[in-house]
């Protein structure tokens, strides 16, 4: 195929985009990817609540961009359904929650809850190079990036557009039934090829505690060890589990942050000593690239 | 719309699958045939990633067979298949015969014929790292060089979303038959939002939804028998009537369902007194009944 280079992992993108790419996110100290092989197990809730609990410290300047193209959660999610994007001299202003967490996604841009978007890969890809492009994030602590399901066209070009900046690596998301994992299986051999460093895997509807009974059931049993064993066989650090709490999903429909409507539940401290992790990650990171500096 | 046999020639030289049995270009008579023998096409489509489309999927296959139907099951999931594995065939391997690539047969009867991208890895972690213009020739390449023989029902499992692979198979699909879709979601909004654009993805490419599942719904504990709505309860029901297409029911989660796909086995026969049972074999009839006997 004429285009096999093209589709082929980390084509180089051309000299003067890298520039320009370079430029804008040279004001962005961390970027954490969010992603999974498998669909459905809590990528944009997870990305959500990290962007939300960093955000938490007025000092600390946190942005989330969503490049689930076709099945944008994250506007929901932080409350900002029916927002629109606007256009400022320096770019596309991200839609604030906080004065602190700014929020970039494609659902900004529909005019209707019914719109879909039917595009290919290149359109997708060319989105997906706007929104590091175009969009004014100002001085910015995290980029927290949320992805479809997969390892494809977003998740190659995010890859490739990034390599122009400073990645700290990505969180992976299970949940524990090996239906999924056999996905997220193939999502680390993918960062391994792209050479993406991982900072580890959260196992996500890890157990249910029924709210009358207090009565354990594992209703996504992990029947081949869950992600503890495969964080074990691929020499992984596994991050936490995050039992399925009902709330977590109420919250999301409403757009309300869990962790601040139900601060002391499992799931929330379970989520927040994650968080907690990742940020030490990236500092750690941080100070070890200034030493060698 | 593109001729079918156009790419033949250059197929994805696949560096990640293991070294198949290349078929013979087939002329434009032999497409047609390798699916002239399938009377119903069922596309298993959600806007949302891990909602239970190939549960959905491997169950409905499952019913259908146990209804008498023969079944096959075309996955164009490829970065992520999970029928291979549902049905416990996932260490098979594609043979070729005369008129293609032989499917997979998933039961002893021969009674369920499966195609996936699971068949093709050399090892199962191997990520299929494609960008769109490959995994649309495999796509074109599963519709016309599969000797699917005669079915009642080819069901089609995709992944979540609108995009390459949709648009490939529905372009691929549909000059052969005429296309039907169930529509899988998960009752919260979160979800019930990305199934309104696929609904408008069915509406645009002119398939005919024969309705909406609501998966995910409630969970009865079973040690108190308390019914907890995890991922809240109705999004799919209120999106049907919305949108006026069928409300096919509910399917409550249910650990031995999640148990028997995890193993492999035919939760159908082996699980009729479970709490989603019900559900799934009258979403079944209701294809039956949504179906003409002869097409």
């Amino acid at each position: 195929c004429p285009n096999q280079r093209l589709c082929a992992a980390g084509a180089a993108p051309d000299p003067a985009e890298a520039a320009e790419l370079r430029a804008r996110l040279r004001s962005v100290k961390h970027t954490v990817l969010v992603l999974s092989g498998k669909g459905g197990v809590g990528k944009s809730t997870f990305s959500a609540l990290l962007a939300r609990g960093l955000a938490a410290r007025d000092d600390t300047q946190v942005a989330l961009l969503d490049i689930d193209i076709c099945g944008p959660s994250v506007p929901r999610m932080m409350g900002l359904e029916g927002e629109q994007v606007h256009q400022s001299g320096s770019g596309w202003s991200p839609v604030y929650v906080e004065e602190n967490l700014g929020v970039m996604s494609v659902g900004f841009l529909l005019s209707s809850p019914d719109d879909a978007v039917i595009w290919r890969g290149p359109k997708k890809n060319g989105l997906i190079k706007q929104f590091l492009r175009d969009v004014d994030w100002g001085e910015v602590d995290y980029l927290i990036i949320d992805t479809p399901p997969g390892t494809s066209d977003e998740h190659l070009s995010i890859v490739q557009y990034l390599s122009a900046a400073h990645v700290d690596g990505a969180v992976i998301i299970t949940t524990p039934q090996e239906v999924s994992l056999q996905d997220v299986r193939k999502e680390i051999n993918f960062c391994r090829k792209v050479k993406l460093p991982i900072i580890g895997v959260v196992e996500n509807m890890s157990g249910f505690i029924c709210p009358k009974c207090k009565n354990e059931s594992q209703i996504f049993p992990p029947t081949t060890g869950g992600a503890e064993k495969m964080c074990q066989n691929l020499n992984i650090s596994l991050l936490g589990k995050v039992p399925l709490d009902p709330q977590i999903g109420k919250s999301c429909d409403k757009g309300q942050s869990f962790l601040a409507e139900v601060p002391e539940s499992p799931a929330t401290l379970s989520y927040r000593s994650i968080i907690q992790r990742i940020q030490e990650y990236c500092e750690l990171q941080h100070s070890q690239e200034e030493k060698i500096i | 719309m593109e001729s079918l046999t156009t790419d033949h020639n250059e197929l994805p030289r696949v560096r990640y699958t293991r070294s198949l049995p290349t078929p013979v270009p087939p002329a434009d008579s032999v497409i047609r045939s390798n699916l002239a023998g399938v009377r119903h096409v069922l596309l298993v489509l959600s806007g949302k990633g891990g909602v239970g489309k190939s549960t959905v999927a491997t169950e409905l296959a499952l019913a259908l067979r146990l209804a008498g139907k023969r079944v096959g099951i075309l996955d164009v999931d490829l970065c992520g298949p999970s029928i291979p594995r549902m049905l416990r065939v996932q260490d098979s391997a594609v043979h070729q015969c005369n008129s293609g690539w032989v499917p997979v047969f998933a039961h002893q009867d021969k009674s369920i014929s499966l195609m996936s991208i699971g068949f093709l890895l050399e090892k199962p972690d191997d990520a299929v790292v494609w960008r769109g213009p490959k995994k649309n020739a495999l796509i074109k390449q599963f519709v016309s060089d599969v000797a699917w023989g005669d079915l009642d029902f080819l069901i089609v499992d995709t992944p979540p979303g609108t995009s390459d692979e949709h648009i490939s198979t529905v372009e691929a699909l549909r000059p052969h038959k005429p296309l039907a879709a169930i529509l899988v979601t998960t009752p919260q909004a979160v979800s019930v939002a990305d199934v309104r654009r696929e609904l408008t993805f069915c509406k645009k490419t002119g398939l005919r939804v024969l309705g909406i599942v609501e998966n995910m719904s409630g969970f009865v504990c079973p040690h108190c028998s308390e019914c907890t709505n995890i991922f809240s309860k109705g999004g799919g029901e209120e999106l049907a009537k919305h949108a006026g297409v069928p409300f096919l029911g509910s399917v409550p989660l249910d650990p031995q369902l999640s148990q028997s796909l995890e193993d492999g086995r035919d939760f159908i026969q082996e699980f009729p007194k479970s709490s989603a049972f019900p559900a799934l074999a009258h979403i079944a009839q209701q294809i039956l009944d949504g179906t003409p006997r002869s097409s």
